[in-house]
């Protein structure tokens, strides 16, 4: 039983962090219906960002007991804005020139931002080529104990840092969800996605909301990296096969949610997290990448549209 | 000064050349028909107009302004709200979403008395205000199409065969409908295939084949026409 919750609890806080990704891939494809494959590339500079940030402050800083509370906001804040303007500048340099091209160019594209992103991340003068350990911005006392069974039986413990990404990506997740379904910006975000053409004739400015797009899924990104970071603390560097696994379940979480479809992203995120990590623990740790890309396979054989997605058709 | 011109329009597809040399203008307060078969050029024309088309030669002033090159956001802003042929309706929002995306671009405020007005002509469309767009019949989407584009509070309307596919008792309310808005103060561009009506409640008419206007004149005038009798209206001998 405690194996149970304790394995419920880590697919929880990791489904969190896909869910926050899955979001930027979901936005963007539901509006310009391409892969931004660099935005798995967001996710490590947010990473990689808060370590240079919480690094550079604790060494000015020098705390005697331990990094002060606010030093947290304060590098999520950094990040989140450093991936923003990143968001913002790889969609007008790289893709708005191609919006009337083919969508395979604009893919062609973003694969090569995405190795842009990776190579340059790698010099020595950016972040370098081996692996760092993130500094601990928190202490993490145990703020939930449930024990199963009788003293001595094993327990289940949620720490500060856990507890962090559960409030801190849920409140994210409920803003984006409240931008989206019920304000007039999303309402006209989910008109461009439709249809943009008919959009601009409503007076919307669709290049306007792709950048807002964009920044906003950059920005959630960067929130997942410093989220990873805090709980993953040994940080690989920038190009490491485990970022780009982490980009691809988050990917893979968007599709089976039904991509372009933003509560479906945030569903994915969570059950692409469950069917990995009780793979893990009940069948075998080796094969977790397998049970993603397999369940992956399930949902594109019996829904071609992801759980939530929706074929729309024009009523003449 | 009318308060649409075009002069000399010309678009095309690649090779197809939908629009060769049209001329056309509406003045304010009037109802305009721009009438032709299916593949005349007509959606092509309110294309170009409402800049969702490029034109490749012409001219067209809106308010004696040109407004060609002008991004199609910007335009709409303007006034010159567009209600495209299928009706351009956002299935994947509720009614009420694209009633309020119709003032989207409004700066003023005040869009309740536009609301209201829609409300009032438009009785289904306040019914269903929380049902997603996608569940409407063809004729309530085309009631929640010049809804929205009421609350944008055009000056110059277009409608792209408003009637198109819809039961005859209700391409009645539709005529009856853009009658109202035009009594009100709208200045109205219809595009139709159905002739008929569409002389019926315009003051004045054009006629486009294979993309250039072969008539023009009163409503009246062109309804009694044999050439038109015989070509649009089903009128033999
Ligand atoms: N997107 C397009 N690509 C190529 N040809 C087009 C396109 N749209 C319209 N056409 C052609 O342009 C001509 C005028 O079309 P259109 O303006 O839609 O006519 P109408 O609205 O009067 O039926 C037709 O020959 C049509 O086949
Ligand atoms: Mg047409």
């Amino acid at each position: 039983m405690a194996d149970f919750v304790q394995t419920l609890e880590t697919a929880l806080a990791v489904g969190s962090l896909y869910a926050l990704i899955a979001l930027g891939y979901t936005m963007v494809y539901g509006i310009l219906k391409f892969i931004n494959f660099a935005h798995g590339d967001v996710v490590v500079l947010g990473a990689w960002i808060s370590y240079t940030v919480a690094q550079w402050c604790l060494k000015r800083l020098a705390p005697a007991d331990g990094p002060p509370l606010w030093l947290g906001p304060v590098v999520l804040a950094c990040a989140m804005t450093v991936c923003g303007v990143l968001g913002f500048l790889i969609e007008r340099l790289a893709y708005k020139p191609l919006r009337r091209a083919p969508r395979l160019n604009v893919l062609i594209t973003a694969i090569g931002v995405s190795l842009l992103l990776q190579n340059v991340g790698q010099l020595d003068a950016v972040f370098g080529s081996s692996p760092v350990s993130m500094p601990a911005l928190l202490p993490n006392p145990a703020l939930v104990r449930m024990s199963f069974g009788g003293p001595g039986s094993s327990e289940v413990v949620i720490g500060l840092v856990d507890a962090t990404i559960f409030v801190t990506a849920g409140l994210l997740m409920l803003a984006l969800e409240t931008i989206v379904y019920r304000t007039r910006l999303g309402a006209a975000m989910r008109a461009v996605s439709f249809n943009a053409e008919t959009a601009a004739l409503m007076g919307i400015n669709a290049n306007r909301i792709i950048s807002f797009t964009f920044v906003t899924g950059s920005v959630l990104a960067a929130a997942a990296g410093f989220l990873y970071a805090m709980k993953y603390p040994g940080l690989n560097q920038p190009a490491h096969t485990i970022w780009v696994l982490l980009g691809l379940k988050a990917f893979v979480s968007a599709v089976i949610g039904g991509i372009g479809n933003v509560r479906g992203a945030l569903l994915g995120g969570f059950v692409i997290a469950f069917v990995e990590q009780f793979g893990a623990f009940y069948i075998s740790s080796n094969y977790r990448d397998v049970y993603v890309f397999a369940l992956l396979i399930i949902i594109l054989l019996i829904r071609p549209t992801g759980i939530l997605g929706t074929p729309y058709r024009e009523k003449v | 000064m009318p308060l649409l011109e075009i002069h000399d329009l010309h678009v095309a597809y690649g090779a197809i050349k939908a629009l060769r040399g049209v001329s056309l203008n509406v003045a304010e307060g009037e109802i305009v028909t721009l009438i032709g078969a299916n593949g005349a050029g007509k959606t092509t024309t309110l294309r170009a107009i409402s800049a969702l088309a490029r034109p490749s030669q012409g001219r067209i002033l809106y308010g004696g302004e040109s407004i060609v090159g002008r991004p199609a956001h910007q335009v709409a802003r303007a006034g010159l709200v567009h209600v495209p042929e299928g009706r351009g309706i956002f299935l994947n929002l509720t009614v009420e979403e694209n009633l309020e995306l119709g003032g989207y671009g409004r700066r003023d405020g005040g869009i309740e008395q536009e609301r209201d007005r829609v409300y009032a002509l438009f009785p289904r469309v306040k019914e269903r205000l929380r049902q997603v767009a996608g569940t409407l019949s063809g004729g309530e989407q085309q009631m929640l199409a010049i809804g929205r584009a009421l609350l944008a509070r055009p000056r110059l309307l277009l409608l792209d065969e408003p009637s198109l596919g819809l039961a005859p008792r209700v391409v009645q309310t539709i005529f009856q409908v853009i009658r109202e808005i035009n009594q009100a103060g709208t200045t109205i561009l219809l595009i139709e295939q159905n002739a008929r009506m569409a002389l019926q409640v315009a003051h004045r008419a054009y006629v486009l084949e294979v993309g250039q206007i072969i008539m023009e004149g009163a409503a009246a005038d062109l309804a009694a026409s044999d050439d038109v009798r015989k070509a649009y209206l089903g009128v033999h001998g």
